[in-house]
């Protein structure tokens, strides 16, 4: 296959992404990428090498086998290149659309030494769509049987984020009952109550979500770990494990005077109120949000640059995102910065929250910034931002979001007696099966690695689950169905 | 997993329902001071009840709730037989409740009288004397008489126009009795928040213990968005699972007070709206 003129081939430009126009999309929640068309998708797809050693694959947490699907798409088999998606990932058409590819998959790709490598992430989620348009029957047929032939045994999930949907649909396809306990009255973490519309659709993570239900997966929404019903009575009631995938959803304050001002919010809150309440649609809805003109977001991830376009989006004049170091230290995911740029976000760089100031009525009115330089590198290899003293600036504002990170949420370390944390409350859990120091309990995702990415979650998740049908079937899972053996290197 | 709806009962017509849910798994972990998140229908929002009362035997909570907008008002509209869409708990932190010497008092007003219900109910089973002093504007908008007196020999009365007990207000009360027993042991109260402010302002000089039950606004529930912040002895606390009882004397009801009103333009809006067009689901 390598020797498929690759000089050639590898001249042809990436294939771009059709978006929505950025002026137009600017105030709409619809998915800003639409999406390959078949015959980009092959375009795309004839871009790849075919490596026999692929470095691409290296570079993705959950190793799928990514010139094995490309080939597929080639040979014009999707059903198989989805069957060689769902090996490794059980939730592609999420993954297509928010892993940082960049870093990871693609950041690898050979053919991106040279010029731009082949767009990895994108060909997944054309896979994955085509896939989904079908019926979630389909999408259930074409997997193992749907029976459970372990009915003698049970696994409770707590949380439904990435790791918790990873862990169950794993077991569930090897005939282990799965209950998932979400305290939310949605199903899919951060992916439906975090990450908006205009990037992950929420059909999409339903129709995921839909095709675990058809497996067996059942869901009870509405109950809390820890406060509807403890680990220990999970284990006492009849689970024979239980896998704590909770998130990592403390939000985090700056500590700056005025921060409990109306109009100050978390990220969390502001985008649950959104994306949970879907109060873009208020007064259609009944969740309302804030009616902003001047917005300033604080932070550089993933999680500000989605509270900034969504703030947008709601109708504000001006949206400011302010961070500490400079945009090449930002931890986004670089396609994320680009189309918030191109959306119109201001960004101040090198500036730091000093004070929230407020009128008579407790309202934000208007925020002092610090000027900052970048210092020494820390351990992490970033460098730190150092305040230039003297050097403020006072912002008109009535809008402040809060987006500089989260910690673990204490309601289940703090019911479960017997369970080892960290000094910041993230859950202790063997780093090649995910049990903590309760037997027969797991955890995985945010609640072990603090704030991290979807696909590292679902990594956990899935390490998790082997562990767990390896020891409820006796090692027996080997046959059912195929796996990647050379999946355990992955996050951590 | 909708939670059906097995007895309503109109306490103050148009104004105050009792709701007796079925929701057995809610019960059974049910405690005094615990609170439950609900949303009435699929668009619905989330809002913060007190349980004001459990039934293990039965697997029933009651929910005692004033018309204040659009989520209450929508409440309203449902009857016995009829399904809350999503019913989340027992949340919050349980009261904290120890056998004490001296007399527990417990005082509330208007709707926070049925939450203080369960906590004077708690300190009663735990063997503590409860001496319940309760207020509102006028007698027929006075909530949980009967129920308290089922339990708790001395239940006062203070209203503002004096149609029952004394006329003035629950402070007044407070007061007379901090000064006539030096032995009150604490101070719980829960009701709008001017009276808890009121009720903390008048036990500071006595230095008596006092626990005040913060309504602030939430979303979730459980720690993950930050909405129901307050300050609490110049620290930013979490309501929702730090709370939501906290030390009277060092809340910052100020802010509390200004942050309630966060949204009123749009609540004023969604509540206006579901007037003039009624409730907006299928049913
Ligand atoms: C706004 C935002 C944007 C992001 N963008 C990206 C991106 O583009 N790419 C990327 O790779 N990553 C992104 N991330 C990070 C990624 O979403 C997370 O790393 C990932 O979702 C973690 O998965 P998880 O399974 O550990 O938990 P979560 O997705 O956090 O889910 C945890 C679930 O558990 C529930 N829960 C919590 N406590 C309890 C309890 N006591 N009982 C029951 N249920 C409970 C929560 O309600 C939640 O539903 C983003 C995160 C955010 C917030
Ligand atoms: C822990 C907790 C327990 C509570 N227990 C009870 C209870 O047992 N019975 C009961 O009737 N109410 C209780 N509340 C208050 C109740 O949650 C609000 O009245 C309710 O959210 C109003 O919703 P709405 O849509 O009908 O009105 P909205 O339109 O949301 O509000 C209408 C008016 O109420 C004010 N308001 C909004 N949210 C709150 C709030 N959380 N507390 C007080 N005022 C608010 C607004 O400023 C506005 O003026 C509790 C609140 C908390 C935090
Ligand atoms: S799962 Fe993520 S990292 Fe792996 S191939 Fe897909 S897009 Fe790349
Ligand atoms: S490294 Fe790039 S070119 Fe090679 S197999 Fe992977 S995607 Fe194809
Ligand atoms: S309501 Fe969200 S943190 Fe308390």
């Amino acid at each position: 296959m390598a020797a498929n003129a690759p000089s050639k081939m590898t001249k042809a430009p990436r294939t771009a992404m059709p978006e929505q126009d950025p002026k137009v999309r600017a105030r709409n929640f619809e998915e800003v990428a639409l999406g390959y068309t078949a015959e980009m998708a092959l375009a795309e797809a004839k871009r790849c090498l075919q490596c026999k050693k692929p470095a691409c694959r290296k570079g993705c947490p959950v190793e799928i086998d990514i010139p094995g699907f490309i080939k597929q798409i080639t040979a014009g088999d999707l059903d198989e290149a989805y069957a060689v998606l769902r090996q490794t990932n059980s939730l592609p058409a999420v993954c297509g659309r928010v892993c940082p590819q960049e870093t990871q998959c693609e950041g690898s790709c050979i053919v991106g030494k040279k010029g731009e490598p082949v767009a990895i992430g994108r060909l997944e989620r054309f896979v994955a769509d085509t896939h989904l348009a079908k019926t979630a029957c389909e999408t259930v047929t074409g997997g193992p049987a749907c029976a459970m032939p372990h009915d003698d045994l049970k696994v409770a999930c707590i949380g439904s984020g990435p790791s918790s949907l990873t862990c169950a649909g794993y077991l569930a396809a090897r005939g282990i009952p799965v209950t998932v306990f979400e305290a939310l009255h949605e199903v899919g973490g951060v992916l439906v109550y975090g990450i908006p519309e205009f990037r992950l659709p929420k059909a999409v993570v339903r129709q995921e979500v839909e095709a675990m239900k058809a497996l067996g997966v059942e869901f009870r929404t509405n109950w809390v770990g820890g406060k509807t019903i403890t680990v220990p009575e999970l284990l006492e009631s009849g689970y024979s494990a239980v896998f704590i995938g909770v998130g990592a959803g403390l939000p985090r304050f700056l500590g700056v005077p005025g921060e409990n001002l109306i109009g100050v919010f978390s990220a969390n809150e502001y985008l649950t109120r959104v994306n949970l309440g879907r109060a873009y649609k208020f007064p259609a809805t009944d969740t309302p949000t804030f009616p902003a003109k001047h917005v300033v977001v604080f932070g550089g991830g993933n999680v500000a640059m989605d509270a900034a376009r969504t703030a947008m989006r709601l109708g504000a004049d001006k949206v400011s995102l302010a961070y500490r170091r400079t945009e090449h230290e930002m931890p986004c995911r670089r396609e994320e910065l680009h189309h918030a740029k191109e959306e119109g976000l201001d960004i101040l760089c090198l500036n730091a929250p000093v004070e929230f100031i407020g009128d008579e009525t407790g309202r934000l009115k208007q925020i002092v910034l610090q000027r900052m330089e970048l210092g020494e590198p820390d351990e992490s290899g970033r460098c730190t931002p150092v305040a230039c003293q003297g050097d403020t600036c006072t912002l008109t504002a009535d809008m402040a979001i809060v987006a500089v990170g989260t910690g673990a949420n204490p309601l289940i370390s703090q019911t479960t007696p017997g369970l080892e944390t960290y000094r910041r409350g993230y859950i202790v859990a063997d780093p090649a099966t995910g049990e903590t120091s309760i037997p027969n309990v797991f955890a995985g995702g945010d609640i072990v690695t603090g704030a991290a990415t979807v696909i590292s979650a679902m990594g956990a998740g899935r390490r998790a689950a082997k562990a767990i049908a390896d020891r409820l079937l006796g090692g027996a899972t080997a046959a059912t169905p195929p796996d990647n053996a050379a999946e355990d290197s992955a996050d951590a | 997993m909708p939670s059906r709806i097995l007895r309503k009962r109109k306490l103050i017509p148009g104004m105050t329902s009792e709701l007796v849910i079925e929701a057995p798994h809610i019960a059974a972990k049910a405690l005094p001071g615990n609170f439950v998140i609900l949303r009435v229908w699929e668009d619905g929002e989330r809002i913060p009840l007190t349980i004001a009362d459990a039934d293990k035997e039965a697997g029933t909570i009651t929910l005692v709730y004033l018309v204040m907008g659009k989520t209450t008002a929508h409440l309203e509209t449902l009857d016995a037989g009829d399904d809350i869409q999503d019913l989340c708990g027992p949340l919050g932190r349980a009261t904290e409740i120890h056998k004490v010497d001296g007399p527990v008092i417990c005082v509330g007003g208007g709707t926070g009288i049925a939450a203080m219900h369960h906590i004077a109910k708690g300190h009663h089973m735990a063997g503590n004397r409860v001496v319940t002093i309760i207020g509102a504007r006028c007698e027929d908008l006075l909530l949980f008489r009967d129920e308290l007196c089922s339990f708790c020999p001395e239940v006062l009365i203070a209203t503002n126009d004096g149609s029952c007990g004394r006329q003035g207000l629950v402070t007044d009360l407070l007061v007379e009795m901090l000064e006539n027993d030096k032995t009150v042991a604490e101070v719980v109260a829960v009701g709008p928040v001017p009276m808890m402010r009121a009720v903390a302002e008048a036990t500071r000089p006595f230095g008596v213990k006092t626990t005040v039950s913060l309504n602030s606004i939430m979303v979730d529930g459980i720690g993950m968005c930050g909405a129901c912040r307050v300050s609490v002895g110049g620290e930013t606390r979490f309501a929702c699972v730090d709370g939501p009882e906290f030390d009277g004397h060092a809340v910052d009801f100020g802010e509390l007070g200004a942050r309630l009103t966060a949204f009123k333009d749009q609540e004023r809006l969604s509540y206006e709206e579901f007037k003039s067009h009624g409730c907006k689901c299928s049913k």
